[in-house]
């Protein structure tokens, strides 16, 4: 890892502690979304975030290499592509977006059919997207040649 | 046909998330294009198997009418009208992108997002229940904001923005009008919230939604004063776009969710009806004014879609009008609400000509500038002819379908005894007429100047796609009364019955 780029050690260090708790707390808002408050959206969103922490702490070279912005727009397509198919799989029980799969105990993870499947599909989109959107306007900003940041 | 509704914002979406993962397969380009194409023409051919058996109710998820939180999609004689006309253009205007779209850097890019904005109307047409009609409104909006920048060049980055801004406040607009209703009423199905108000007019804070709904909707339709942002973005997107967009966009956001909510949720009042005039007139008479003084050919087109979104706004507001005069017949509103409609499809026809055509013109010579255009009858025959038959349609030359439309609305008008709607219609047809006569004679007619010598015709693809737009103009003016008895009296018959909406969605279909 490049020391010289991101931010201080005591950033670095403590961001590599919190990092996996981070990615553990979305997940758990993403797979009990049918359970607890959040859900696809929420959870993503946080998983989002200790993307960008890493981006910030590590600097954009560390941060593109776990997820490039080819990758943010792949996983972006094949979540929101897997939301459609769940969508679609209702057909098997004759009606778009109808719950096929057995619907369980309440109250237990596996349960409520395909609203946890959709739940990881929309974790997925989100974090993808955000992330995606947070490089988007990083990279545009370093994009821009330093003539033209004078001229501001 | 009531299974597969949802294939109509399905289809498109599921290719729309698919493309983006072909950007890397050099190799294979031709595979966005296949897509893109078999989808639009997937859709036509299902949206005309749909206007064929209109008047069914489809409930998500096995949802049923007696629960208030299903989502359902409507298909009634007016959706079927609308789905037709945007899978039409959408349709002509893919064919079109094949080639143009070449010089641009993305390709699976552009049709991705094309596909997310036809993906979007069609939810918004098809959508039963206001809060989807918001969300779908959102995705077909925020793509179009995407494609008017998809040139990145500093003007269209500046347009988009302008878009953007404008059109993110009209979302906001409706977004308020919607809580103020599901506030009212307790629920967000269309059929429900006009089944709960009853009597229009009576709840004070529903005046305040259809307040809102206006300059929502009037925004994302156009309709003067809230038109400054269309000469800005429509002549800044691709051609293909401008035509989506001034052919259909603004009348799926704005002329068909404005029908939808005031006919047939909230219920139309005589405020309502004058408002509907007030803002045709001054959409229609401000629009044609300014495309007078316009170089920029497409710049022309865009206020002149303004002014002919006036007339179909009109041609709603004297139909509004009739139902509170008993002693006109109701025959006259359903003349004028025809009329309206029919120009609606028509101009989606051959505004949607027009721009592509302006595409082609600027894809031969390069420029815009109607100053440094001309003759191109000679070098681009096809492209010509296709250009001048949109002309004479807008103009409302007989026999061509612009002067039928115009011609019943101006009829409706009299026959209601809106005489200074008449006069001011007829006179801004000849304005109409005006700044086309300016379109003929600075590019098509006249010298061709030195820089346009060597100027071919563009290619074949992009030729059929102004023929097939160009045949339909002359066809829609020439089967008016068949059309009529096909298409659009059941259009009409949902409009006006906003009670039989009601009924067909709460009955289960």
């Amino acid at each position: 890892m490049n020391q010289r780029s991101g931010m201080t050690l005591i950033v670095k260090t403590i961001t590599r502690m919190v990092a996996a708790f981070i990615a553990t707390y979305g997940i758990y808002i993403v797979l009990y979304g049918h359970l607890t408050p959040g859900g696809g959206f929420a959870g993503g969103v946080i998983l989002a975030c200790g993307f960008v922490l890493l981006f910030l702490a590590f600097g954009k070279d560390f941060a593109l290499e776990i997820l490039s912005q080819r990758g943010t727009s792949i996983w972006d397509c094949l979540a929101a592509f897997a939301f459609l198919a769940i969508a679609l799989l209702g057909y098997i029980g004759g009606t778009f977006f109808y719950n096929v799969i057995a619907k369980g105990e309440p109250f237990h993870l596996v349960s409520a059919g395909i609203i946890p499947l959709a739940n990881i599909a929309i974790g997925i989109k989100v974090a993808a997207c955000l992330f995606g959107v947070f490089i988007a306007l990083v990279l545009f900003r370093m994009a821009r040649s330093p003539e033209e940041m004078e001229e501001e | 046909m009531v299974r597969v509704l949802p294939l109509f914002v399905a289809v498109p979406l599921g290719a729309a998330f698919m493309l983006p993962l072909f950007e890397r397969l050099k190799k294979v380009r031709w595979l966005a294009d296949l897509v893109a194409v078999a989808v639009t023409i997937f859709l036509f051919i299902f949206a005309l198997q749909a206007m064929a058996s209109p008047g069914a109710v489809y409930w998500m998820g096995k949802w049923s009418p007696e629960s208030i939180i299903g989502i359902n999609l409507v298909l009634d004689g007016l959706s079927a009208l609308m789905l037709f006309t945007i899978n039409l253009v959408a349709f002509c205007a893919t064919l079109f992108s094949i080639e143009y779209m070449k010089r641009f850097t993305s390709k699976p890019l552009y049709y991705s997002l094309f596909l997310l904005m036809v993906a979007g109307m069609n939810g918004v047409v098809l959508s039963g229940d206001m809060f989807n009609i918001y969300v779908f409104l959102e995705i077909a909006a925020i793509a179009s904001y995407a494609l008017v920048a998809f040139g990145v060049e500093s003007e269209e980055l500046e347009a988009s923005f302008k878009y953007l801004i404008l059109g993110g406040l009209a979302s906001t607009f409706i977004l308020f009008g919607i809580g103020i209703l599901y506030n009212a009423t307790g629920t967000l199905n269309m059929a429900q919230i006009a089944q709960t108000l009853g009597v229009p007019g009576q709840n004070k804070a529903v005046l305040l939604a259809i307040c809102f709904f206006f300059m929502g909707f009037g925004l994302k339709g156009a309709m003067v004063p809230f038109h400054a942002w269309l000469p800005d973005a429509h002549p800044s997107a691709p051609a293909p776009i401008s035509a989506m967009l001034s052919g259909v966009l603004i009348k799926a956001l704005g002329v068909y969710a404005l029908i939808r909510v005031l006919f047939n949720v909230v219920g139309v009042t005589e405020l309502v009806a004058n408002a509907l005039l007030i803002g045709g007139i001054a959409s229609m008479t401000i629009g044609g004014l300014l495309a007078i003084g316009q170089w920029d050919f497409k710049r022309l087109l865009a206020y002149s879609s303004i002014s002919q979104i006036g007339y179909i706004l009109l041609g709603l507001g004297i139909a509004a009008g009739v139902l509170f005069r008993p002693e006109i017949p109701k025959a006259v509103a359903g003349l004028a609400l025809f009329g309206s409609l029919y120009h609606l499809l028509n101009h989606a026809v051959f505004k949607g000509l027009l721009f592509l055509s302006s595409g082609a013109v600027e894809y031969a010579t390069g420029t815009r500038n109607m100053r440094e255009m001309g003759g191109l009858r000679h070098q681009m025959p096809i492209t010509a002819g296709a250009c001048r038959v949109g002309v004479f349609s807008i103009a409302g030359i007989p026999p061509f379908n612009g002067f039928f439309s115009k011609l019943i609305i101006i009829l409706a008008a009299v026959l209601a005894r809106y005489y200074i709607s008449a006069a001011v219609t007829t006179i801004i047809s000849f304005v109409t007429l005006l700044y086309y006569i300016k379109v003929q004679r600075y590019i098509l007619d006249g010298d061709v100047p030195e820089a346009l010598e060597g100027v071919k015709e563009v290619p074949v693809l992009m030729q059929l796609s102004l023929i097939i737009l160009a045949v339909l103009c002359v066809a829609l003016g020439l089967f008016v009364p068949l059309l009529r008895e096909s298409i659009f009296q059941e259009a009409e018959r949902a409009i006006l019955s906003g009670l039989e909406y009601v009924q067909l969605v709460l009955a289960g279909g």
